[in-house]
């Protein structure tokens, strides 16, 4: 069974995760934003398993279970702000957002 | 084994684009299902069991559900498809010279002269036993910092979205 180089796992995660920077940016939907996020995560981790093989160590696939983790909390706590600031709103657009008081 | 790659690598990048284009977050969800189905395929590859498992349960069975309900939950009624007024205008292309550039320095470094892969990775790499096995010998502080995090993020989501009613 012939392995895939490294490069060509670096290559498609930095595709991936510019992607995602880009979706951050031009999107104005916090929901859209939240998924570039996750297209982010996501390309962190194809990196940590690539070297994990590459190197032939499992610490890199701990770390993407770890990874996992953190960006479940990540979403589960960002989709709460989001709820909660579009029950007084209407609006799904980030850029009216500027109020910042309890 | 080089087709799979291929064939992965382009759903990825091509649902990658979907996710962030498509005007309605629904869309944007639905290519993220592909997406994360083609990612479990690629940690396949990298003989990544576990992960690949772990990435269709958690991230397309349990994350992208509570994208749904949230995305059910606040477009009842109304239009969920932005508006084209945007405050900041031409942060369009700003953003997309922004992140070309971070591509290229992205491209620059991992042109890196990376130690040679070894010969034969170990036959048990990535199965859910050895995985458990690491999990709860070598790396267990890490596995309960991660129960920690899990238990701030309940405590956190009950108390913001639990909430009664706003005070107005």
């Amino acid at each position: 069974m012939p392995q895939i180089p490294l490069a060509y796992y670096l290559d498609v995660s930095a595709a991936m995760f510019v992607i995602g920077v880009i979706g951050f940016l031009i999107r104005r939907n916090p929901l859209t934003m939240l998924m570039s996020i996750e297209l982010m995560w996501n390309a962190g981790n194809l990196v940590f398993a690539a070297f994990a093989r590459s190197f032939g160590d499992m610490s890199g696939q701990i770390f993407v279970f770890i990874v996992i983790t953190v960006a479940a909390a990540e979403a589960a706590i960002a989709l709460a702000i989001v709820v909660m600031v579009f029950r007084r709103r209407v609006d799904v657009d980030v850029d009216d957002i500027s109020v910042l008081r309890g | 084994m080089t087709a799979l790659f291929a064939i992965c690598a382009t759903i990825l990048v091509l649902s990658a684009i979907a996710v962030v284009t498509s005007r309605h977050p629904v869309h944007s969800v639905v290519a993220l299902i592909v997406n994360f189905a083609a990612l479990a395929v690629l940690f396949l590859t990298l003989s990544a069991e576990f992960l690949a498992m772990i990435q269709i349960i958690i991230y397309a069975g349990a994350i992208l559900v509570l994208f749904l309900f949230v995305i059910a939950l606040l477009t009842v009624g109304s239009d969920p498809v932005e508006r084209t007024v945007n405050k900041l205008p031409d942060q369009a292309g700003e953003a997309v010279i922004a992140g070309l550039v971070a591509l290229g320095f992205i491209a620059w470094g991992i042109r890196a002269d990376w130690a040679p892969a070894s010969a034969k990775p170990p036959a048990d790499l990535g199965t859910v036993g050895n995985f458990g096995v690491q999990l709860l010998t070598t790396h267990v502080f890490a596995f309960e910092a991660t129960a920690f995090v899990l238990l701030v993020a309940i405590i956190g989501v009950v108390m913001m979205a639990g909430r009664k009613e706003v005070k107005r």
